[in-house]
């Protein structure tokens, strides 16, 4: 059997202390294989991002463990766990987070700058991912002029432009129409199946998390079935 | 992220929000403008005070007097043998007891001194040119070797029986020279009366004519045999006790003593009970007046410059409050505290470098136009001082301090956003 490329061990995370203290997961175990897409299904609330952002090595979980290929992520140092991140991960998110009046290009190479790769390397990646979707003419544009489908893809070549091993798409289709979203889906889940690329999306939208490989539903910091028994 | 990279953004980013820079750098431009300007107007003085230096006296001598008694505890007693002469330094009309032959030999016998000259002080009563007008002289009481600022021709030379002086520019008119250089060379008379009422005369040679410095802007200069005439010349009737006391003396040493050396040898003579100057003692006291207001006036700058500084804090916070967002991306895609700290570090320095630059541009500017106005009124009297100068090693500081100024201000919006959480920056509700 291959080993899960991320795993979550019995994770357990609560905020606060004394009477103020809330458990945001109560003991969540998942494997995560490398090249399948899954989606984590939840309202809001319900702990499915504080579940990705401890998949995502974005926090600690306060008991239990995250493994990234096996070994606990929790050993690793600050410096080692950012490199991961940078060379790992994909983030796709809602809200697009792209830096305004800077250019299109600029945004999505913003990984390889953050990972120090040279100038020149950078444009011809940057540009390449732009070039996959189809947005190579819009390289120079301002990031802020372009249209919400646009800015989505443009969020997913800033995700691929350091050729992670995995994608984290938090509500990818969340501020977009019903068309251009299933564009956007289409262009995932099409990755996924071409590149290998693990693909994690966190949804409320069961019709997306339809789409996915398979689905886990968390509600109240814990994994239950589809029809919400507890598993 | 490299370095360069850092760089790149950092500057970019200044220029994001443009209005709030601009008015950063303004204020940073202010401070920084006053500060060149007021280490302009040190630079240049002291400057001046450097090139007329030479008219004040040459490197190796001091000049020697003897330490007043003290007079704390009443009057000093009267001792006989001893004579006052009219102090030279203190204030007017003030005696000093003189310092007597017998006590040059003492002065001559401290181990470095090479020769000892009595300042002579001489007072004749005019000059004139070729039997016309009869014109007042005083002559600069500054001891042998001096080097002054000259028009035209040479320095007095000592150690030659011929009498020569220098006369200042305003008497080459006066005397009836169609030029400086006209001057030079011809021969003037000097009156003197002696202490039993008759006249002599004594001729001189003009060798060279004075630009008027800082000090002596209208005396003459006279090389020592022409002093030792007109000395004697107006001592005819003194006793020789009289004639041969003195209220200071020129000591030379050797040009090559070290400033240790040179302060052995005013320890030796403040034993003898001497007081002893150096022409750097004196230049050291209006450097040190100078450098004292230059000071105060760079404080005002200061001042300016850190509270241009909390203008810095404000622009960033601003900053790091808007790129809430970004930074949250940034660390979440692994960039380090450590990175996102000096990427707001450099904004701030940035900024910093770009106000003191353009307000150090903007002073030299200004201190060059103001130097043509001042030369041609205010300051006419006094030619070849520029008020206001600048030397690469000040601008150079004052653009480093203004960065310094800066990074430290940075420090406080450049913490805020190292210590971000990238999942509360991306939150969204």
């Amino acid at each position: 059997m291959p080993v899960p490329v991320l795993a979550a061990r019995d994770v357990k995370k609560s905020y606060g202390r004394g009477a103020a203290r809330f458990d945001a997961l109560k003991g969540v175990s998942i494997d995560i294989e490398e090249g399948e897409s899954i989606s984590i299904v939840g309202k809001s609330g319900s702990g499915k991002s504080t579940l990705m952002h401890l998949l995502a090595l974005l926090d600690k979980p306060s008991t239990g463990a995250v493994e990234l290929s096996g070994r606990d992520a929790g050993a690793l140092g600050g410096r080692v766990l950012n490199r991961t991140r940078n060379q790992t991960f994909g983030f796709v998110f809602q809200q697009f987070f792209l830096t305004p009046n800077t250019s299109v290009l600029d945004n999505v190479t913003l990984p390889l700058r953050i990972a120090g790769v040279s100038g020149a390397e950078r444009r011809r990646r940057g540009m390449e991912a732009l070039e996959r979707l189809e947005l190579a003419d819009k390289a120079k544009n301002k990031a802020t002029d372009l249209s919400g489908g646009q800015k989505q893809r443009v969020v997913i070549a800033r995700a691929l432009v350091n050729e992670p091993r995995v994608i984290f798409a938090d509500e990818p289709t969340g501020n977009l129409d019903t068309a251009t979203g299933a564009v956007v889906e289409e262009i995932l889940f099409d990755l996924n199946r071409r590149t290998g690329i693990t693909l994690i999306v966190v949804t409320h939208d069961e019709d997306l998390a339809a789409k996915t490989d398979r689905s886990v539903f968390i509600r109240d910091g814990l994994i239950v079935d589809r029809s919400g028994e507890n598993a | 992220m490299s370095g360069l990279d850092m760089i790149r953004s950092a500057v970019g980013n200044t220029f994001r929000s443009k209005t709030r820079t601009i008015l950063t750098v303004l204020a940073i431009f202010i401070g920084a403008f006053t500060l060149a300007l007021t280490s302009g107007v040190g630079t240049g003085i002291n400057r001046y005070i450097d090139t007329t230096v030479s008219s004040i006296g040459s490197n190796d001598i001091m000049v020697v007097t003897r330490t007043a008694e003290n007079t704390s505890d009443g009057p000093a007693k009267y001792e006989p043998d001893t004579r006052n002469v009219a102090s030279q330094t203190a204030s007017p009309g003030t005696t000093v007891r003189a310092i007597t032959t017998g006590e040059l030999d003492d002065i001559a016998g401290v181990s470095g001194v090479t020769s000892v000259d009595p300042a002579l002080a001489i007072r004749p009563d005019y000059v004139e040119y070729n039997g016309g007008t009869q014109y007042q002289v005083s002559f600069a009481g500054f001891p042998g070797g001096t080097k002054l600022n000259l028009a035209a021709g040479a320095d007095p030379a000592p150690g030659t029986s011929k009498h020569e002086v220098a006369i200042p520019v305003e008497y080459v008119d006066a005397l009836g020279f169609t030029s400086d250089s006209d001057a030079v060379g011809k021969t003037v008379t000097f009156g003197v009366t002696d202490q039993t009422g008759g006249s002599t005369t004594i001729d001189a040679t003009i060798v060279g004519v004075a630009q008027p410095g800082l000090v002596g802007t209208s005396s003459l200069t006279a090389n020592d045999s022409l002093t030792k005439a007109l000395y004697d010349a107006q001592s005819v009737g003194l006793s020789d006790a009289s004639k041969n006391s003195y209220a200071s003396v020129t000591v030379h040493f050797d040009p090559s003593d070290s400033d240790a050396q040179i302060s052995t040898i005013k320890g030796d003579l403040k034993a003898l009970g001497y007081d002893a100057t150096t022409v750097k003692d004196q230049i050291g006291l209006f450097k040190t007046i100078i450098d004292a207001i230059v000071l105060v006036l760079n404080g005002f700058a200061v001042i300016a410059l850190v509270a241009a500084g909390f203008g810095i804090v404000n622009t960033l916070l601003m900053s790091v409050q808007e790129r809430t967002r970004e930074i949250g991306l940034m660390k979440a895609m692994g960039m380090g505290g450590g990175r996102v700290f000096g990427l707001f570090s450099l904004e701030a320095v940035f900024i910093g470098f770009l106000g003191s630059a353009i307000g150090v541009i903007g002073a030299i500017l200004a201190g060059t136009a103001l130097n043509g106005v001042l030369a041609n009124g205010l300051l006419s009297a006094l030619p070849g001082l520029s008020l206001i100068a600048f030397d690469p090693a000040p601008i150079a500081v004052i653009i480093l301090v203004v960065m310094s100024i800066a990074f430290l201000a940075g420090t406080i919006p450049a913490l805020r956003a190292a210590r971000q959480d990238p999942i509360e920056s991306l939150r969204y509700e």
